[in-house]
């Protein structure tokens, strides 16, 4: 028999007026404007983008003013939006190498053609707070200096020249990738469902498996081939159009790691890869990103699956920190009839173990 | 001069059209908002014309490619607001922007439209797409130099005397 059980209407009610009230703080302060997130939190803001799997920098900034703050909450704000929009297609692959750049480093080589650029990063600096930002300062005008070249040639390009990298998997085999947002995922995955999964997953929970193979649960003896952020052109193949409609550009960011070498004796050794590709400028979920998707090509790449790095259902199931929230935040809603059941079953076993405990005694006497 | 002459110029001149449609509906879809309202509002033009289709806000799921440059791989939507018009001529434009801005993309759609009159379409790109585009590339040129400040120069330590 099933026992619905209403109420609580009015508390709801007034709970969340309570919560508008409280997300506005003390009205004192100045309300805080969807440019100001914008502008101001764009890591915020990009990260919402890429958990969310939703590209709109304002939709996440509102996402993160109405959460106050509570990215995993955000991220479900853009997701579920998402859901309301109808679907105009596939854009055409992204172009990284015509990325415009505005950070690119490598960790492999120090003189790579166009040279290491550091651009806005947080690296080399102290960690120490700075008193000056709380008060309020005026930066300085960037520096500028005479650009070098504008296309920058991917490292992994002129390493697979001397063929010492291993290729990218050739789009030949499968011209249109699976698409996890419209079809339910069944394990085991291909690799380009497996990205797609890792782009939208969790930066958290990727940077811990990221770590883990570092620590020696599937150790990948990675090095950093390169990374970049920058913008990219947008195009969409449309019926009315006899060439693709140009949308604009987004900023995102890309990670190909370089991994051991490994050879065969129809294989000479090769240097393996893992790919990241993040929206928004997201350096170490990229890092992390390729870190996994390189664990997770154990099976394809003949490795030892010894490391939870390297289950693919276990990662991927656990990436969406949408999913996970929904499952472990359901465990606060009323489950009193569960519960009673449960009550009524643990009180009618332990009054049989205490009688039975009886039972024995008068037999043994 | 032969019909394959002939056949040969059209094309060509069909493709640069083309072509030259293709850049000014980038610029456009590029273009902020704000400022393509004003140069517009500067141009002093008020064609007639009916929605076709939208304007519509959707999704387009963007691919990427494993590796860079291997097997394509979805990675996420982006909001994508399109529009078509017809004008009272019977031309008929289309536009696709990034984002939301349902007015903008309306506005881009009209410009599609009315530049299919060549006379137009000259004042259209002297006086609206060239300032976009300057103000486009002015913005890649100030950050492009702003990323070359930040390039490191390396050098090497000599240690010990000789």
């Amino acid at each position: 028999m099933y026992v619905a059980v209403k109420g609580g209407e009015t508390a709801i009610d007034n709970a969340h007026r309570l919560l508008a009230d409280r997300r506005r703080g003390n009205r004192d302060v100045a309300e805080l404007g969807l440019d100001h997130i914008m502008e101001q939190l764009s890591q915020a803001v990009d990260r919402v983008m890429s958990e969310g799997a939703l590209y709109d920098r304002e939709l996440a900034a509102l996402a993160i003013k109405q959460a106050r703050g509570d990215m995993i909450e955000a991220i479900f704000l853009a997701r579920a939006y998402r859901t309301t929009l109808p679907r105009f297609g596939y854009t055409n692959p992204v172009d990284t190498a015509a990325m415009q750049v505005e950070r690119r480093i490598s960790a492999c080589f120090k003189d790579l053609p166009g040279g290491q650029l550091l651009g806005p990063t947080f690296d080399y600096t102290h960690r120490l707070l700075d008193p000056g930002l709380a008060e309020g300062a005026t930066p300085e005008t960037p520096e500028t200096r005479a650009p070098e070249q504008a296309r920058m040639m991917r490292v992994s390009d002129f390493l697979g020249q001397e063929g010492l990298l291993e290729p990218a998997p050739d789009g030949s085999a499968k011209p249109v990738p699976d698409d996890i947002a419209r079809t339910p995922m069944t394990y085991p995955l291909d690799r380009d469902a497996r990205l797609q999964a890792l782009a939208r997953g969790d930066e958290g929970f990727l940077l811990s498996m990221a770590y883990s193979t570092q620590r020696g649960y599937a150790r990948s003896h990675p090095f950093a081939g390169e990374i970049r952020i920058g913008e990219v052109e947008l195009e969409l193949e449309v019926p009315e159009l006899d060439f693709a409609a140009p949308l604009g550009r987004i900023q995102v960011t890309e990670c190909q790691m370089v991994n051991q070498f490994q050879g065969s004796a129809k294989a000479p050794p090769q240097f393996t890869r893992g790919y990241g590709l993040v929206f928004g400028q997201a350096e170490r979920k990229a890092m992390a990103m390729s870190l996994v998707d390189r664990s997770l090509r154990a099976t394809e790449l003949g490795e030892d699956l010894v490391a939870p790095a390297q289950d693919e259902e276990f990662v991927i199931a656990h990436a969406d920190n949408v999913q996970a929230t929904g499952f472990v935040e359901h465990l606060k809603l009323p489950h009193y009839v569960d519960f009673q059941s449960e009550l009524d079953l643990v009180r009618r076993l332990r009054a049989e173990a205490a009688a039975g405990t009886g039972e024995a005694r008068e037999a043994a006497e | 001069m032969s019909m394959v002459d002939d056949a040969l110029r059209t094309d060509s001149a069909a493709i640069a059209s083309e072509m030259a449609r293709r850049d000014r509906m980038a610029v456009l879809a590029r273009a902020d908002g704000k400022q393509l309202r004003a140069l517009w509002t500067g141009l002093s033009l008020d064609p007639a014309f009916e929605m076709i289709r939208g304007p519509e806000t959707g999704l387009a799921t963007v691919r990427g490619r494993i590796s860079g440059d291997g097997a394509p791989f979805n990675f996420g939507d982006v909001t994508v607001t399109r529009a078509s018009v017809r004008l009272a001529d019977g031309s008929v434009g289309h536009a696709y922007r990034l984002g939301r801005d349902q007015g903008a993309a309306r506005l881009c759609a009209v410009i599609d439209a009315i530049v299919h009159d060549d006379r137009i379409a000259e004042r259209i790109d002297r006086t609206l797409v060239q300032p976009l585009r300057q103000a486009q590339q002015d913005r890649d040129a100030r950050r492009m130099a702003e990323t070359a400040a930040t390039k490191v120069d390396f050098f090497t330590l000599v240690r010990g005397e000789d």
